[in-house]
């Protein structure tokens, strides 16, 4: 990293601190929920862009961490930071149930992604039948009080939840930063580039995928566990939707697959221009279901066309900073 | 006794005897050229020991301990290195990362194995483009990476497949210039697959010629070019000589 991207990290990193001063809770709520899919995006890309394994079902983490957190608080008030490492546990379970079937019998590319939607789709509609946590009419937990912060039970002002998540999406970053580093960032991205190379070399490919998928579900599980305080209710037919998994995707691929900014740079971007559209089109009275998902399709097209690599690589050129990966 | 020794290596594809009872030795720090006509099974027999197929028959061992049916990564970590025919590299990443890569075979830290990924580039000629991403490589430098890229994970045994192919007669001397060195210097022992006659006749002390997956002939290099059985093969049994 040269002078000129730590200069700009670091107006980043303070402009993202003195936020809060200056925002309104609308401001607040869309840079959280930018930071929600950064750090979300971030460990997409730890299996995808790093290791080149293609999951379409993180929806699958994002449910069953928030699912854990917010069953173990709903039923004996046991806060988050207790249920944060059965939340762990669990996706780091299921990640590599998917990881042993599929790299242990050869299961690759496409058919991989395939397994990954439909370990998430059995476990949503697994959940529909689970009354004890509320089925398909849903889980709640006791709404915040907004005036005063309660750390241990995550309950507090938007503010401290738009902190929390500035420092997961910064500690994202700087952990992926140090793998991509380190001797795991070199063989996963030799595994993404040619499996049968890497193994040549000495790789055992099978262990480092496992790896990979598991650091994915694990960090997935953190950002279930943040959404399930943040937004106080879940259903199985919305967080383990594959939609929910796609959104989560948009953002790593529009910034740029396997870079350390692709996943913040295009969870921003998506984010801003959702929200946007959507003042946008009430600005003109226009109410047509279904905008929000058409714009997402144009964006992903224009951004395909133009910028194949997504925005950072050649936005990185642009502000002179040197190759960021 | 002989760094590798094949015993009565069989495999058959589907049907199709590809290796039929083949054996061979390759003696510590020998250069060793098997050679045959295309579809001999000569890339069958390299694949086998590189531990991509387990044999069907017969056995391989490397310094005295069988690795048939191990793991390309574990025969990787016994010391065996190997190139691909058509070559791999790893497109997105820079010279030096596809290096650093082989490396981290015997360095602990990353650190370390950059500084021997340099060494290496330097001394097949690539050190003024490391930072070059593969992708741009011509097919010359393309084969050097491979070699490159095997050579980091410092094998005792290299096994190279067509390292020569596509080269210009003067890339190619050079090429062989750095094996020879290898050879004499480090102690590396060679087994080569090659077409390109001018490189087996500089580097090899032995060769074995494979035909319809079985060996018909081997030796130093002056006696297996006039044998009769391997003109047959190459050129048609009319052919006069």
């Amino acid at each position: 990293m040269n002078r000129r991207a730590q200069t700009l990290l670091a107006l980043l990193a303070l402009a993202l601190l003195v936020l809060p001063a200056f925002a309104s809770n609308y401001v607040m709520s869309v840079a959280t929920l930018i930071l929600f899919f950064a750090f979300t995006g971030q460990a997409w890309n730890v299996m995808m862009g790093f290791a080149g394994q293609l999951s379409l079902g993180h929806s699958l983490y994002v449910g069953v961490g928030a699912y854990t957190a917010a069953g173990l608080f709903f039923h004996y008030g046991l806060g988050p930071w207790a249920g944060l490492w059965l939340a762990i546990l669990l996706c780091v379970l299921l990640g590599a149930a998917i990881g042993f079937l599929a790299f242990r019998f050869g299961i690759s590319g496409v058919y991989f992604a395939l397994l990954t939607i439909a370990f998430a789709e059995f476990t949503r509609i697994g959940f529909d039948h689970i009354d004890w946590l509320g089925g398909p009419g849903g889980l709640f937990i006791k709404v915040a009080q907004r005036d005063q912060i309660d750390l241990l039970n995550f309950r507090g002002p938007p503010a401290m939840y738009y902190y929390a998540m500035l420092a997961l999406a910064a500690g994202a970053l700087a952990l992926c930063a140090w793998l991509l580093r380190s001797r795991a960032g070199y063989y996963w991205q030799a595994i993404r580039e040619d499996e049968e190379a890497a193994q040549a070399l000495g790789i055992n490919t099978f262990r480092w995928k496992m790896l990979a998928v598991i650091l994915s579900a694990a960090m997935t599980a953190v950002s279930g566990v943040f959404f399930a305080f943040y937004y106080n209710n879940l259903f199985p037919e919305q967080i383990f939707h594959i939609s929910r998994s796609i959104e989560i995707i948009l953002g790593p691929i529009i910034g740029g697959i396997g870079t350390l900014f692709g996943p913040i740079l295009g969870a921003a971007v998506l984010t801003l221009l959702a929200d946007g559209i959507t003042e946008l089109m009430s600005a003109f009275g226009i109410e047509i279901p279904g905008v929000k998902q058409v714009f997402y399709g144009i964006v992903l097209l224009v951004v395909i066309m133009f910028l194949p690599n997504g925005i950072w690589p050649t936005l990185a050129r642009r502000l002179g900073i040197a190759r960021q990966r | 006794m002989a760094l590798l020794e094949i015993s009565s290596l069989s495999k058959s594809f589907r049907g199709l005897r590809a290796v039929a009872n083949a054996s061979l030795e390759v003696p510590e720090h020998g250069i060793v050229a098997l050679i045959g006509p295309n579809g001999a099974g000569k890339t069958t027999i390299f694949n086998i020991a590189a531990g991509v197929y387990a044999p069907d028959g017969g056995e391989i061992r490397f310094a005295g301990r069988r690795i048939d049916g191990l793991r390309p990564d574990q025969i990787c970590a016994a010391g065996i290195g190997r190139t691909f025919q058509i070559v791999k590299p790893f497109a997105g990443l820079s010279v030096l990362d596809n290096v650093i890569v082989g490396a981290l075979q015997r360095c602990r830290t990353v650190s370390d194995a950059r500084a021997l990924a340099a060494r290496v580039l330097d001394q097949l000629g690539l050190g003024g483009k490391r930072d070059l991403p593969a992708s741009s490589l011509t097919l010359p430098d393309r084969k050097r990476l491979e070699v490159a890229r095997a050579l980091a994970t410092r094998p005792q045994l290299l096994l190279l497949d067509e390292v020569m192919a596509g080269l210009r007669p003067t890339e190619c001397d050079q090429m062989v210039e750095v094996f020879r060195e290898l050879n004499s210097r480090d102690g590396l022992t060679i087994l080569l697959i090659e077409h390109v006659m001018r490189a087996v006749m500089a580097l090899a002390r032995q060769i074995v010629v494979l035909h319809h997956g079985e060996i018909i002939a081997r030796g130093a290099p002056a006696e297996v070019v006039r044998n009769s059985a391997v003109l047959e093969c190459y050129l048609g049994e009319d052919a006069e000589v």
